[in-house]
Order: C-alpha cells, then structure tokens, then sequence
C-alpha cells in the first residue's frame, strides 16, 4: 500500500507581525513550519504504516526552503519526499496548487500505484481547506474531508470507514479506495522524531519536481492558472464604540459592582428573562 | 492566495453570466442558518447588478425550503430533489450545483464556510474550473466591474484581505455563518422554482453514510444571545466552572479565547475569534481576556460588551460596554448570585402566571451554590 501525505510549509502565525505602513507581513524573522494539521496527516499516514506495512510519500509545493519542511517529515517516519517546485508555481492560488498537486500524484502512482492521499483540513496561512477537495475532484476519487477517526480500512478490499465531523454531528461514511482525507486534531497525537528518523533525516535529500518534469499546461500553473488574486490587503477601520463606561471600585466592593452592572444590564433590555423595566420619563 | 499579484488583464465578457446565487444547505429537510443569511448579502449586490437573486436547493423532500428560499428574497429557486440527496455527499451535491451553474450561469455563487459548505465549494470550483475565495465576512459588488469583492480577516485578523476573481465565472466564495444577520423573511413573497433531474443513480456514488450521530450538548455560539466568555485569566478549567455557573444562572453559553481553548482547560467548540467561531450575542460577557485581535474580530458586533479584568490597560476595555477592573474570581460569582436572586423574585412574582421557556431550564440547577 502507498500513502501520500501532502504538507504545506507555513509562517508561524502566532509569531507574525504586520508592517503597518505597508500592510504586509514582515516575513524576516518569521521561523516556518510544518503546517499543523498536516503534522496529523502524517501521523496518521505513519500508523497505518506500522498496522498494514507499506509506504509513506510525503509531498509539497513551494520555495526551495520548504525541503525543511520535508526533511523534518522524514524524521517523523515517512520514507520519501518529493517536492513540488518551480519558479512558475508562485502566487498559485488552491485552483493552481491543486493542479500541481494532482499531476504530481499522477507520477506517483506510476512508481506505485497510489491508495490513500491524507492532508491536513487547513492550513493555518490560508484556512481555505480547498486544495483536499480540488485534488480529489482532480483524480476522481472520494474526498472524506474533517475526518476524526479511521475506522476501519481494508487496503485488499479496497474499502475505507471514516468518522467524519459534518455540520451537525459525526457521520460515519463507508469509501472505495483509493480516496483523499482531510484530518485535523482530533484524529491523533502526532509523535517527536526518532533518533533515527532525524539521522535519516539529515542525510535525505527530497527529490524536486518542476513544472517540465511533471508535463504541466502553462495556463494552468501560478499566477496564470490561478482566478482568485488578493486584490489588496487593508487594516479595518474600528467600529466606533462609545467609550466604556467602567464601573467603579470592583476591585474593592465586588458585591456593589456586579449590582450596579445588573442595573445597567436590566435598563439595556439584554436578560430577555427580566422584564423591561419601567421606563424613565422620556 | 497571501501573495501580492499585479494582474492588468481586460475582463472577459461575461454578459451571458447573470445573477446572485446562493447555495442553500440543509440537513434532514433544516436549513442552515447562513443560507439564509447569505440570502440576505445577495439581495442588494443584486439589486445593484440589475439581476435576480437565485438559490440552490440540492437534497431530498426539500421543496419547503425552496419556498422558504423565496421567503428570505429569492426570485427564482434551482431544486434538485432526488432520494440519491437524502444525505450530504460531496460528489452527487457537487455535480448538481456544478450542473446547475453550467446551465443557468450565474455570475455570483456563495456558500456557507461550514464543514459541508466548504467540502462542496471545493469540488465545485474545481468541476467548473472557477475561483472560490475562502471563509468572507464582507462582501460587495463593484458595480462598473460587476466584481464580487469578497474580504476576509487575515494574519490572525489585524488585517482584511480582499479577493477578486476576474476572468472566471461564477465568483464563487466561501462566507462565514454568524456575520450577516438573518433576514426577516417576507411570506408574501413570490418566485419561481425550476426543478433539475439529478441524472444519477446510487451506484454512481462511492461513499455511503451508514451512521449520523447529532451532537449531543452542542454549543450553540453562533445564535446564543448570552455568552460568558473566559480567557488567560480564568487560570485553569475549574475557574470555567465559575463561569459556567453564570451562564447558566442568565440563561447563555460558555464561550472561551484561543489561550484557553490551547491550554486545555476547555474544548475547542467554545472558541470565540479568529481562529474559532463568530458571535454577535445581545450580550458578551468577557473575563480575564486581554482583547487580542484574534479575538476581537469573532465578538466585536455584540450588542452589549461587559469586559472584567485586573489589568486596566487591556485592549478589551476599548471595546467594552462596561468595564470591570478587578478579580473575576470575587466579581463573577457575585454576579451570579444577585441574578439567581432576582430570577428568584421574578419567578415568585409570576407564580400564577407561566413561567418563561429561557428560565424554567436554566433556574438555579440543584448543585454549585457552594
């Protein structure tokens, strides 16, 4: 069996800052990652690895920098890495990405015929969740997206049982193989690298796919293939909120604050339990 | 989608492309909220555009919600109804939105970004070979272009980006459930319904779903009117009890700030903001979180903001209501007392008369006074 297990390299959000004359991203001193729900993904592909044997291929598309990102997967327990890269590629928006995603395990299925394609539901950068759904519609496989848990799985039968977090509740969907899952957190706890895995890791080198490699239609790749474009990037104008009204002393008399905010509470009508109060002369 | 492009293409002409549409989701014959929320966007970009407003309605027994359709500002409604569509699956749902659009054209197409909604705007742009921006909470139109443009908080929400899809149709998006206000619906209103054959049979299909399981206790934020949301503050998941307590005492929900959500001390369904869900409560009651924008973009449209905290300079007192320096731990639990105690009274008063639906569940339960 072949597991592909596509990632993303993201900035660390939580550690971007915004140049407020530009309203870009600082990009310099941002350290990148492996995106977090794809850290699941390859979790997941990793499991089933142990329980049925087999193969892992991690696979991205970005800059040369993102081999850190592969690598890194590497020291997690997948076997090989390919990337996806390509001057071409840039400013794709999830239309263009999934093309070269989908082309890319075309390719693969060539060395081995392809079973499962596990992404993350997300990627922190972008949180669009679309690339899943236009890789699977691409291949013509079943997408079982935001699923929580692999229930069963029959690589012989070709047959996959997921729970799947829909709108509502858990739904637990029955699939042919091969098909793409989408996982978030919920579905495991991703392990630390190996000590061997992070010495194979040091030695690894992916291998870099380009857009002559994978045979790819130039109308469909990058800016050119891609039909959203960020038009522009602005700071949102505050609402305009009538300055607080601070209750005082609720540091010392806690009991008389909390009163007080009743009050106010009951006057603005918000405990639809209490009835209006009487109102003042108008 | 984060990268600047300069794009100087000539707009293609599009004018065989027309109309507002919105993808109508449901679940066992309800509609989604945000259906109609989105609804409730589509009529003035297409009152702007001199176009209709359509909706999609894909499922199965679902002819009512084409009716309400009309109700929430629809002028004609696509149904396709078809035992196949009883259950949400992405491929017979997304080849009949994706057949819909290839035969009807609209020029706009917009989505629920809930799990489902965003499972089938996927596909469906990708059958059509389309745009779709991603998880809007501001839309407009630029009439002279006849562009959507679609923005959305970005980089944690200190900033708005905005997309356009110019040589593509429809512009498809993605919008966030909780922004726009639901509309009153008008059940005078007519329209049209154009019903659509599916076309396939179950043996087309690769998926089955064998089990649902609705959630048990959801949290509702999104249509709570009261929300008791705790943060950094809070210090761990028995000060959560604290909140609760208060909750439960006005009839309201527990929300929480992404800290608390990734320290643990409560689960991710309460999470209020950026990264969590959008609320816009008559009343939100913020303790112990210091405002990061992250957090504010998910609750800033609430109608009442009580912020209590111990530090004075937190960014959460710019955009309160009322502000509250001081321990949460002394100041919430006296909250909750005096407003058990005048629910009390209140109920004493009525005892003749019937007791309101919100009080009854939610009186002073029988444990967590001590």
């Amino acid at each position: 069996m072949h597991t592909v297990v596509c990632i993303k390299q993201v900035p660390d959000t939580s550690e971007v800052r915004i140049d407020p004359k530009t309203n870009t991203m600082i990009r310099g001193g941002v350290p990148s990652i492996i995106n977090p729900d794809d850290r699941h993904a390859i979790e997941a592909a990793v499991t089933l690895k142990e329980q049925f044997g087999g193969r892992v291929t991690i696979l991205s598309m970005g800059p040369p920098q993102a081999i850190a990102a592969l690598k890194e997967a590497i020291s997690l327990g997948a076997d090989e890495a390919v990337l996806c890269s390509d001057r071409g590629f840039a400013a794709a928006d999830t239309l263009a990405t999934s093309y070269v995603l989908w082309a890319a395990i075309l390719k693969l299925s060539e060395e081995e015929p392809v079973d499962l394609v596990l992404c993350g539901k997300q990627a922190i950068d972008g949180d669009t969740g679309q690339v899943p759904p236009g890789i699977a519609t691409r291949l013509g496989w079943p997408q079982l997206t935001y699923v929580r848990r692999i229930q069963e799985i029959d690589f012989a039968r070709r047959y996959i049982r997921v729970e799947r977090i829909a709108d509502g509740g858990i739904e637990v969907l029955e699939s042919r193989l091969p098909a793409v899952v989408t996982v978030g957190r919920e579905i495991n706890e991703p392990r630390y690298a190996s000590l061997p895995g992070m010495l194979r890791a040091a030695r690894y080198q992916p291998r870099i796919w380009d857009r002559n490699f994978l045979d790819l239609d130039p109308e469909q790749i990058g800016l050119r293939g891609s039909p959203t474009i960020v038009s522009k990037v602005w700071a949102p104008p505050r609402r305009q909120r009538p300055p607080v009204i601070l209750i005082p002393d609720a540091d010392r008399d806690p009991d008389a604050a909390a009163a007080r905010l009743l009050d106010y509470l009951l006057k603005d009508g918000v405990l639809e339990w209490a009835p209006a109060p009487v109102p003042a002369a108008e | 989608m984060t990268e600047r492009a300069p794009v100087a293409e000539q707009i293609p002409d599009f004018s065989d492309y027309r109309g507002v549409w919105v993808n109508v989701q449901q679940r066992d014959g309800v509609a989604a909220p945000v259906s109609w929320q989105l609804l409730g966007q589509a009529v003035p970009m297409a009152r702007e555009l001199e176009v209709e407003v359509g909706a999609i309605v894909v499922g199965y027994r679902v002819r009512h919600l084409a009716e309400q359709a009309i109700h929430y500002g629809a002028d004609v409604v696509y149904l396709v109804d078809d035992p196949v569509l009883e259950r949400y699956r992405t491929q017979p749902y997304a080849e009949a939105v994706a057949r819909l659009i290839q035969r009807y054209k609209p020029e706009i197409l917009l989505f629920g970004s809930t799990n489902d909604g965003r499972d089938l705007a996927g596909a469906v742009a990708t059958i059509v070979k389309t745009g779709l921006a991603a998880d809007a909470t501001q839309l407009s139109i630029d009439r002279e272009t006849r562009l959507l443009n679609a923005s959305r908080p970005d980089f944690g929400g200190k900033l708005m980006s905005t997309i356009l899809c110019k040589r593509h149709r429809p512009q498809m998006a993605t919008c966030r459930p909780g922004v726009f206000p639901t509309p009153a619906p008008d059940p005078t209103r007519t329209g049209r319904i154009v019903e659509e054959p599916l076309g396939l049979s179950e043996d087309d299909i690769p998926t089955k779903v064998v089990a649902f399981l609705p959630e048990e206790r959801r949290v509702d934020l999104a249509s709570a009117r009261i929300i008791v949301s705790g943060g950094r503050g809070v210090g761990g998941p028995q000060g959560f009890e604290v909140l609760r307590e208060l909750a439960e005492a006005l009839g309201g929900v527990v929300g929480a700030s992404r800290v608390a959500v990734n320290a643990g001390w409560i689960s991710y369904e309460h999470q209020v903001g950026q990264t969590g869900q959008t609320v816009r409560p008559r009343l939100y009651i913020a303790c112990g979180i210091s405002g990061q924008i992250q957090h504010q973009v998910g609750m800033q449209d609430s109608d009442i903001i009580v912020a209590i905290n111990r530090d004075p300079n937190a960014p959460i007192f710019r955009l309160a209501t009322y502000g509250l320096v001081g321990d949460l731990f002394e100041i919430v639990p006296a909250l909750t007392r005096r407003v058990r105690e005048l629910r009390q009274r209140l109920s004493q008063q009525r005892d003749v008369g019937p007791t309101p639906r919100s009080a009854a569940s939610t009186a002073v339960g029988g444990n967590g006074t001590g």
